[in-house]
């Protein structure tokens, strides 16, 4: 049945209905909403789990580390400057192989200070070995969190749901929050390969000398690659039970025959679709929603792209002295390619500037300038700075 | 030569206590943060699990893929180890099962950088033992000053020279600052006493909330001594005064271990190469000595450490304990 229901509000019902023995959280905007809704949910009685209220971030991923290794399904959530704050436990976390989910609010990271979207949050931490998925909207961060767990638990993995900060978190749409029986259906209760036992005792976390920890970086390597086809698994096995897609990997919308793609990760992926309806373009234009960052899909992403001529990739943040992340990345799976089309790699939104329908009649008109293939900000109002900087 | 060999098991058998830290680890001859740990862990028994910081504590039990522990243990990073802990403990909580949660931490993790995360769990009334293995500076990374480093000790970044008599700055008195969280039971111990050990440990775990342990270990590499002097170091910073035995409910003292005969604090110091820059012909070492004198004074003074008459829990008679003369301590 679909409700009405704030983006965080859907979320900690989606949080709830996984069953999850300890959650662990330190406020953040725009985090918060999430956290406090579960807060609720737990006050209420109607979410039995210790819910822990820890001194910071950084203690919030330690408890749901501690949590998960002594058997309990467990749960956090954080943006921006808090995910920074624990990425020396991220990447502990999955070194470990262990299976926790958290959802990521986008947020722009200081300084400057902003508390508004984009992606730069989740971004940094690429590297820190988790899953991360990337929703298009507010059904799909519910179904996504629903999923994380079974992917978590399956792959030992953990598992990182990336909506964006207030353009998803904080705005209300029409949501269908599953029934209990279908989680329990899709989700069998937690169970850990790994679990700290006192009749079983186990050693976690040791010192490895470098004769094994290149094997240790590669079986970690290994597993993300593997755990592609539990991400598509469990996006199939939804489909079955609730008769909706998060959208696997990754999928391509719009006409067959078109040579032009435009590749994008969130919430504007919603504006590019309104924006080809609303302004529909002179050729037919592709739309490719990267939904697994990491995993990164380069096969799927190569089958994607073969046959066309440019794929532009506009995303919400960006490695200052490189460029596009996600642009990088589609450009060197692309090279692979026998005639690989071009990648022209953009991004905007930063910090929280809208991102209007108008952007892709501006993105597309890079298609007419063959010669600049260089990374830019699509939407940079060079005037506001002074000469020097531009 | 005929040679005898015995099962392993049987082996198990005859040993007198439980261990939950197997001899075989790579820890230095007469290193005090081992025997500390072997001796909590012989009394905390199998029920349990132990989240431990990075340290040497963590580095000499586990070179993988060997480990010296028998009892479930996980090392994550230098400084959630209280949140780890925490989170360890509020699992067992929601799955309604009694397994005790520890956690072990040197100086470095609980003083310094895992405060935060260690307070946190404090205030939250998380029911986890945290025990903090207190050798006085990071050992593990080539005996470098924290804020528990005693005032002019020499590490390598405190060295001694023309501008400098060692460590600036005071011991951080954590004890104290554990006690203002208003937990249940906080206390000191040192390796030196091995039954006044076991006695806070069982104290401590019958305890329900959080519960604090400072247990004082000589590093014969960092304080510059013989490795068989630990015991007989560890117990002259008893019975100078400079480390007192004291235990806290509720933020309250309510006990502490007397004194039957104080030693001066230079028994205690020239046994260590930390502090030789403090016995030469100088004024500022003559300062520093006496300044070192005025805080055991103070701790004698504050906590009331002075005993009077024969005491057999004093620093004199847990000696005869600790030989077997009282076997129920």
């Amino acid at each position: 049945m679909l409700q009405a229901l704030e983006g965080s509000q859907a979320v900690a019902q989606a949080v709830a209905l996984c069953r999850p023995q300890v959650i662990a959280a330190y406020p953040i905007t725009p985090q918060t909403h999430i956290v406090e809704n579960i807060s609720k949910l737990v006050a209420d009685g109607q979410l039995h789990c210790e819910f822990v209220s820890v001194e910071s971030e950084f203690s919030a991923a330690s408890v749901v580390l501690g949590a998960a290794l002594a058997g309990s399904r467990a749960y956090t959530a954080t943006s921006s400057q808090g995910i920074i704050l624990m990425a020396e436990v991220l990447f502990n976390i999955s070194g470990m192989r262990v299976p926790i989910v958290m959802t990521c609010a986008n947020r722009a990271i200081s300084s400057p200070l902003s508390i508004w979207n984009d992606q730069q949050d989740s971004m940094s931490v690429r590297d820190a070995g988790w899953i991360q998925l990337y929703c298009a909207d507010n059904q799909e961060a519910v179904d996504s969190t629903i999923q994380a767990y079974r992917i978590a638990e399956r792959t030992e993995l953990p598992v990182m749901v990336c909506m964006d900060g207030f353009t998803l978190t904080h705005t209300l749409e029409g949501i269908d929050i599953p029934t209990q029986k279908q989680v329990d259906k899709y989700l069998p209760p937690y169970q850990f390969s790994r679990t700290l036992d006192p009749r079983h005792p186990i050693t976690l976390g040791t010192l490895v000398s470098p004769d094994f920890y290149t094997e240790a970086r590669h079986s970690h390597h290994q597993a993300l690659l593997n755990a592609q086809a539990e991400i598509v698994a469990a996006d199939q096995e939804w489909f079955t039970l609730s008769g909706r897609r998060s959208g696997g990997l990754l999928t391509v919308e719009g006409p067959e025959q078109a040579k032009v793609a435009i590749l994008s990760i969130g919430s504007v992926i919603g504006t590019l679709r309104s924006a080809l309806e609303e302004i529909p373009p002179a050729q037919p234009v592709k739309l490719i929603k990267l939904r697994s960052f990491r995993p990164f899909p380069a096969d799927m992403l190569r089958a994607a792209c073969q046959n066309l001529d440019d794929v532009i990739v506009l995303e919400r943040a960006l490695s200052p002295g490189s460029g596009g992340i996600v642009g990088v990345e589609v450009l060197s799976a692309l090279a692979e390619l026998p005639n690989p089309p071009r990648v022209h790699s953009f991004a905007a939104g930063l910090g929280g500037r809208d991102i209007p329908l108008e952007i892709l009649p501006r993105l597309l008109k890079v298609l007419s300038e063959p010669t600049d293939h260089r990374f830019r900000l699509i939407d940079l109002e060079l005037e506001k700075l002074p000469i020097e900087d531009r | 030569m005929e040679i005898h060999t015995l099962p392993i098991s049987e082996l198990r058998r005859k040993q007198p206590r439980f261990r939950g830290l197997e001899s075989g680890h790579r820890a230095c001859l007469g290193c005090g943060e081992a025997l500390a740990a072997r001796l909590v862990t012989e009394v905390i028994g199998p029920d349990v699990m132990i989240a431990n910081a990075t340290g040497c504590l963590e580095i000499f039990t586990t070179p993988w893929p060997e480990s010296a522990w028998r009892v479930p243990w996980i090392h994550s990073l230098f400084e959630n180890t209280g949140a780890v802990a925490a989170g360890m403990e509020s699992a067992l909580k929601a799955q309604g099962r009694s397994t005790k949660v520890l956690a072990f931490g040197g100086d470095g993790g609980t003083f310094d950088i895992g405060f935060q995360a260690l307070s946190g769990m404090l205030e939250r009334g998380h029911s986890v033992l945290y025990v903090c293995f207190d050798n006085e500076a990071y050992m593990n990374t080539g005996i470098q000053r924290s804020s528990s480093t005693p005032h002019a000790a020499m590490t390598t970044t405190s060295p001694p020279g023309k501008e400098r008599m060692g460590k600036r700055h005071l011991k951080k008195d954590i004890v104290s600052i554990v006690a203002a969280h208003h937990i249940p039971y906080a206390a000191t111990s040192s390796v030196a006493y091995p039954s006044d050990i076991r006695k806070k440990v069982r104290r401590a775990l019958a305890i329900e909330g959080p519960t604090f342990l400072q247990i004082h270990c000589p590093c014969p590499l960092g304080w510059g001594h013989e490795s068989h002097e630990s015991i007989e170091i560890a117990r002259l910073a008893v019975q100078t005064g400079l480390f007192p035995m004291i235990e806290l409910e509720r933020g309250g003292v309510a006990g502490v271990m007397p004194l039957r005969n104080v030693r001066p604090v230079t028994d205690y110091l020239k046994m260590q190469q930390r502090f030789r820059h403090l016995f030469v012909e100088d004024l500022r070492a003559q300062e520093e000595l006496e300044h070192i004198q005025a805080i055991a004074n103070h701790n004698i003074e504050v906590y009331g450490l002075q005993g009077e008459g024969k005491d057999a829990f004093d620093s004199e008679g847990m000696d005869t304990v600790r030989r077997g003369g009282m076997r129920w301590a």
